[in-house]
């Protein structure tokens, strides 16, 4: 028989007494006590050593600074474990489920980050010579076919940087169609529907529109009435601003009779394409008789967001909204590709630069692998398993939270808080699913659900992980029904518990201020 | 002194022909805690309906309607410093704002209590 001579037990024994959990370092076992970088004790030190300047005249003229820079020194060692030890605090797509509704929060495929980081693509400047970067430019307008072929759209704007840009892109196109048409001083109103993302109604006061609310149906969809009834007056109508499928996750089945509606009042279509997910290879916007939409590759072409950006977001634009197009833009000659970067010449028409350059090209580089390594039945494949992981989480939990709409759902499913006993939140069954290890759904949006919970786990999660995060929601939706106040506290296991939110708002503390120097001197 | 109330929340309290215009307690509740209240400017005139005040809570900003026609005559600028006013009393220190009336027969087109109170129950 061979002895264990260490000393050392083979197996857990029987737990002792419970031991507070408090610790003397802050510390909940590996799961490191950090404190801002600015509460180190290293004030008034230096991690690095330098050799004193010598015979250095400052030629900044007397706007040197007088005093210390005031700020902590660390050592390199210091500063990578205090970077690591906050990035540990940290929630990501690589941990584990994002639920984020409206968020499309997917996989970051590591093939895409390999490509992005060929030297070919990731060490070029964007001031380079053209002639030096043709596969580059090949690149994006590669990609701009592929998104031109799966939203049926004849042109894209590649250049807009995020989602909301996008939107502005797409606005500023519609706002320069009205001045071309010589009505832009009359057409200055833009219906948005309630359950609009909030950056549809901003957008369109940013572009300096008017907007008009159109209320939603029972079935949470644009109610075609409502509609009907802002449209008795059409000689002012710029356009209307639609997201499909909308924010309750449901496809606005009169979406067609809504394009006709608005192009017969002579307005535009523009659409937000943050749910584009949902429907990409099997609807064609362009099919739907929409005039512009964004598509956040940071969403559904699966490039890195939530922190891990940057995003981007190319524009497509109809026929009609096509010469409006912002530059700079690639064309492709018999000297291979070339930038337009004036709004002059073949692109006289167009409202003008809106950002410094082509666009993000890292997120390009990304989007089209991901595009390259589905294919385009991967694509369709996406939209489908997307919708059926939805409709699965719908299905489990509906016997146990209220569904805020009847019927199939599309690639979120939203739920209100009518299944909660008095006094128990939304923001409380969120909290608690911090302490089951998820991050929380999006909650109290869209605004026109009361309470509402909106839940999208994107086609990258198993079922078996979809299982185990509505096994834990399932639990809190639970006591949430039974009136379970210890809710109320949660999150008991987060490095930071439940923070007064109103407080920061009403008493934000924008700005750290060093200690008194006489605290300083005591340490 | 009557009191009279709007679909979209706003109560309007008038005496003679001044009408002292806040959120009713129902509208408090279901907005959580108010961060930040903005205020018409005294001298500022509305049409009934038109946005008057913005609240923001925690959870949701939201548009004020005028519940009557008139001009701004006083706004309650306690709000500015003090937003919590709203949810601990909305019905008298939290009002937004005092109106000259230039249409009293509006108030006729508002619900009375009893009536507000069927309203809120059915929502």
């Amino acid at each position: 028989m061979s002895m264990n001579s260490q000393g050392r037990p083979s197996a857990p024994v029987a737990a002792g007494s419970q031991r507070d959990t408090e610790t003397v370092s802050g510390s909940k076992g590996l799961y490191q006590f950090e404190p801002l970088i600015f509460e180190t004790d290293r004030w008034g030190k230096t991690g690095v050593d330098f050799p004193k300047a010598k015979g250095n005249k400052s030629r900044l003229g007397g706007v040197e600074r007088a005093g210390k820079a005031e700020l902590p020194g660390l050592s390199e060692p210091e500063t990578v474990r205090h970077y690591m030890r906050l990035s540990q605090r940290n929630y990501a797509i690589d941990l584990g489920l994002f639920p984020l509704g409206s968020c499309t929060m997917k996989h970051n495929p590591r093939l895409n980050e390999k490509m992005a980081r060929l030297p070919g693509f990731a060490d070029i400047h964007p001031m380079q010579p053209q002639a030096s970067v043709q596969g580059a430019l090949e690149l994006i307008d590669e990609l701009a076919t592929w998104l031109k072929t799966l939203t049926g759209m004849p042109a894209v704007a590649m250049s807009p940087k995020a989602g909301a840009h996008g939107e502005l892109c797409g606005m500023l196109a519609i706002r320069q169609a009205l001045i071309s048409r010589g009505e832009a001083d009359t057409r200055k109103r833009v219906l948005v529907p309630a359950s609009a993302h909030g950056t549809n109604p901003a957008t369109a006061a940013q572009c300096g529109f008017i907007v008009d609310e159109i209320s939603a149906d029972t079935r949470g969809r644009v109610d075609i009435d409502d509609l009907r009834s802002k449209l008795e007056k059409t000689d002012d109508i710029a356009g209307i601003m639609l997201t499909n499928p909308n924010t309750c996750g449901l496809f606005e089945t009169d979406i067609k009779d809504i394009a006709d509606l608005i192009h017969e009042a002579g307005g535009y279509f523009y659409c937000d394409g943050a749910n584009f997910n949902a429907i990409v290879g099997r609807v064609r916007p362009g099919d739907l008789g929409i005039d512009a939409m964004h598509i956040n590759l940071h969403k559904t072409f699966s490039t890195p967001h939530g922190g891990g950006g940057p995003g981007s977001g190319p524009t497509v634009l109809s026929e009609a909204l096509a010469p409006f197009a912002p530059v700079p833009f690639i064309l492709k000659g018999e000297d291979g590709f070339r930038l337009v970067e004036e709004a002059e010449e073949e692109a006289k028409e167009s409202f003008g630069r809106m950002a410094s350059f082509h666009g993000q090209m890292g997120m390009f580089v990304r989007a089209l692998s991901y595009m390259l390594s589905h294919g385009a039945d991967g694509l369709k494949q996406v939209a489908e398993d997307a919708v059926l992981n939805a409709n699965y989480i719908q299905a489990k939990l509906k016997t146990v939270m209220t569904p805020a709409f009847d019927g199939f759902c599309m690639h979120e499913a939203l739920f209100s808080d009518k299944f909660t006993a008095e006094g128990i939140e939304t923001i409380d069954i969120a909290k608690a699913l911090i302490d089951e290890g998820y991050h929380p759904m999006t909650m109290y949006f869209p605004l026109v659900v009361h309470g509402a919970m909106l839940i999208e786990p994107t086609e990258t999660e198993s079922k078996a992980e979809l299982d185990r995060f509505c096994g834990a929601l399932e639990s809190v939706a639970r006591r949430a029904a039974q009136g379970d106040d210890t809710l109320k506290g949660a999150p008991y296991l987060a490095p930071m518990k439940r923070l007064d939110e109103t407080q920061a708002a009403r008493k934000p503390v924008l700005k750290w201020a060093p200690p008194a120097p006489e605290q300083l001197a005591a340490e | 002194m009557t009191v009279k109330y709007t679909e979209d929340h706003e109560w309007v309290s008038v005496e003679g022909d001044t009408a002292t215009v806040g959120i009713t307690s129902y509208a408090a509740e279901q907005l959580g805690d108010v961060v930040f209240v903005e205020l018409p400017d005294v001298g500022a005139s509305f049409e009934k309906g038109d946005d008057m005040a913005v609240v923001e809570s925690v959870k949701a900003a939201s548009d004020v309607y005028a519940p009557v026609s008139g001009d701004v005559i006083e706004a309650n600028t306690k709000l500015s410093d003090a937003p919590e006013t709203v949810n601990e009393a909305p019905d008298s220190e939290g009002w937004f704002a005092k109106i000259k009336l230039s249409n009293p027969s509006e108030l006729d087109s508002l619900m009375d209590d009893a009536a507000y109170k069927a309203f809120c129950a059915d929502l």
